[in-house]
């Protein structure tokens, strides 16, 4: 793996409290925020972040489970993948 | 940020509504070493060597898919062709190495194992006859094995003895699984210049000038393609092309990363990364649907080969660019069953088997997965054949045949297979005999190789 760098990607109708919501639990898991965007896309509330890990032991999957159980809670959805996914499809 | 946001969600799009899959990891294997003259000592040896070096496919395999958030649908395991691994082997039919390949593939939670297959384009080994002869019942008594056996090369011509008897084999296969509909076909494919690195089933084994264990990943997305011609405003064909050459690019590079992360955490050499569209029954998942985007009112009307050819090499075009690593059969696939579009034109009979066959010169593989009447005679499956490997031949390019006489079953009436699989619509033959040509035998010398036109 190049990078720890992961793009978290949280889409769902707005609603108070999803910001802190899911920076949260990423708080929790000891992820950091290098860049946000936010927008509203066909009504959509649509936020991209790209996180950085620096812990070596860092649990992926637990961290994805905590990040989809509050977006459950939240009613939108959240996804988390490693930065590599898009670099390698839109950069060359 | 690096990536624009607009990236980031066409990624996305791809992979939630437009169905981008990795469509398979599969781990080629080599079984060389695991020949020995007792049949229990071999089958011990091969369900060894397959259970150790597969062991953790499925974990890292699983594992890669959380971390790209791309689905990566089959895990497969590919061997060295048994007709090779057995032939030292004094008994008189192979079918327990299918059931141990078959038992070795649960164990490592495999979806399927391909190679159990031979190699004759040339000529028939004892041992390859013994492969041949054990197909049926191989095929009937596991659930994971599939077999292949490639009867022409554009270096040797068509071995014609081989293409008579695996009519023979395919009707047997038919009938041994007849309460369900011929399934055993579906695993059974007949080539010429077969790749020895396809990671796409049934038509996977693990070829003689591989390594001892290579990781080969096939990477799909028809949806993705229908979806992105599908958004052009009124193109011309050259953006039509252009778009799809992109669209290729973009998948080609996400298959890559997955295939050489899954191959270096598995210490497994990377082999080949091949973008085939490979459509599934999933509505717009269809390669009859991106010809019908670019403009044919029903997939197989004329104009149809135009399309398609258009369409492989675009395909072809964006992945080659997008990685060095492609290899196996590339290009689009039009499995009848497995493709809601091609159903629906065969039942609105736009489609027929004859067009089915031109459009196999122009794209990847061939006549795959087409039920035919039950009582279609074998010398007519094997004349079916016999023309599908002379476009191979000809043409210096991988054609296959995986056909499907659906015991009982007659034209109008359809197949079920499940999963993957599809349904198929029984499709017509031509009712006139070709017995005489294929008793025959001997076989079609190789094509000359100059003077083309």
């Amino acid at each position: 793996m190049s990078s720890s760098r992961f793009v978290i990607t949280v889409i769902g109708i707005d609603r108070v409290g999803i910001v802190a919501g899911i920076t949260s639990v990423m708080a929790n898991h000891n992820v950091n925020i290098v860049d946000i965007s936010q927008t509203i896309m066909q009504n959509l509330f649509t936020m991209i972040m790209l996180a950085e890990v620096k812990d070596e032991n860092f649990d992926l999957f637990a961290f994805q489970n905590s990040m989809a159980e509050e977006g459950r809670r939240l009613g939108v959805e959240v996804k988390v993948q490693h930065e590599d996914a898009f670099t390698c499809m839109h950069r060359i | 940020m690096l990536i624009h946001p607009e990236e980031i969600l066409q990624t996305i799009q791809m992979v939630t509504t437009e169905n981008l899959d990795i469509r398979t990891v599969t781990m080629g294997i080599n079984l060389r070493d695991c020949s020995h003259p007792d049949i229990d000592e071999l089958n011990a040896n091969i369900y060894e060597k397959i259970t150790t070096y597969a062991k953790d496919l499925v974990e890292v395999t699983d594992e890669i898919s959380r971390l790209y958030g791309v689905p990566i649908v089959n895990k497969r395991i590919s061997v060295t062709p048994v007709s090779i691994v057995a032939e030292a082997s004094k008994c008189d039919d192979f079918v327990s190495i299918a059931q141990t390949m078959d038992k070795a593939a649960s164990k490592v939670g495999v979806d399927f194992i391909g190679g159990f297959s031979a190699l004759v384009h040339k000529g028939i080994t004892p041992g390859d006859l013994k492969l041949i002869n054990s197909i049926p019942q191989a095929l009937a008594t596991t659930e994971k094995v599939c077999s292949s056996v490639n009867v022409a090369t554009t270096h040797a011509g068509i071995n014609m003895d081989a293409v008579a008897l695996m009519g023979k084999i395919i009707k047997k296969t038919a009938s041994l699984t007849a309460e369900r509909d011929g399934i055993g076909c579906a695993k059974l494919v007949v080539f010429a210049n077969a790749p020895e690195d396809n990671p796409f089933m049934a038509g996977a084994f693990h070829g003689v000038g591989e390594p001892d264990c290579a990781i080969n990943v096939g990477v799909s997305g028809p949806g993705v393609v229908n979806a992105a011609v599908r958004a052009l405003k009124n193109p011309t064909l050259n953006e039509i092309a252009e778009t799809i050459k992109k669209t290729a690019f973009k998948i080609t590079r996400m298959g890559e990363k997955v295939g050489r992360e899954v191959s270096s955490r598995l210490n497994a050499q990377f082999g080949v990364l091949d973008l085939s569209l490979a459509p599934t029954p999933a509505v717009g998942d269809s390669v009859a649907a991106i010809l019908e985007a670019m403009g044919l009112e029903r997939c197989g009307t004329h104009g149809t080969t135009a399309a398609l050819a258009m369409l492989n090499d675009a395909v072809k075009k964006g992945g080659s660019m997008a990685s060095s690593s492609v290899g196996g059969l590339s290009g689009a696939f039009i499995p009848v069953s497995e493709d809601a579009g091609m159903i629906r034109a065969v039942q609105e009979g736009s489609l027929s088997l004859e067009k089915l066959e031109a459009m196999t010169s122009v794209c990847s593989v061939g006549l795959d997965m087409i039920a035919v009447p039950g009582d279609t005679s074998e010398s007519t499956i094997s004349a079916i054949i016999a023309d599908e490997m002379a476009i191979g031949i000809i043409n210096s390019k991988t054609t296959a045949v995986r056909l499907i006489p659906a015991p009982g079953k007659q034209v109008g009436d359809e197949v079920e297979f499940g999963g993957l699989l599809g349904r198929a619509p029984v499709m017509a033959v031509n009712p006139f005999s070709s017995e005489k040509f294929i008793s025959r035998g001997g076989k079609i010398p190789a094509p000359i190789q100059a003077l083309n036109n």
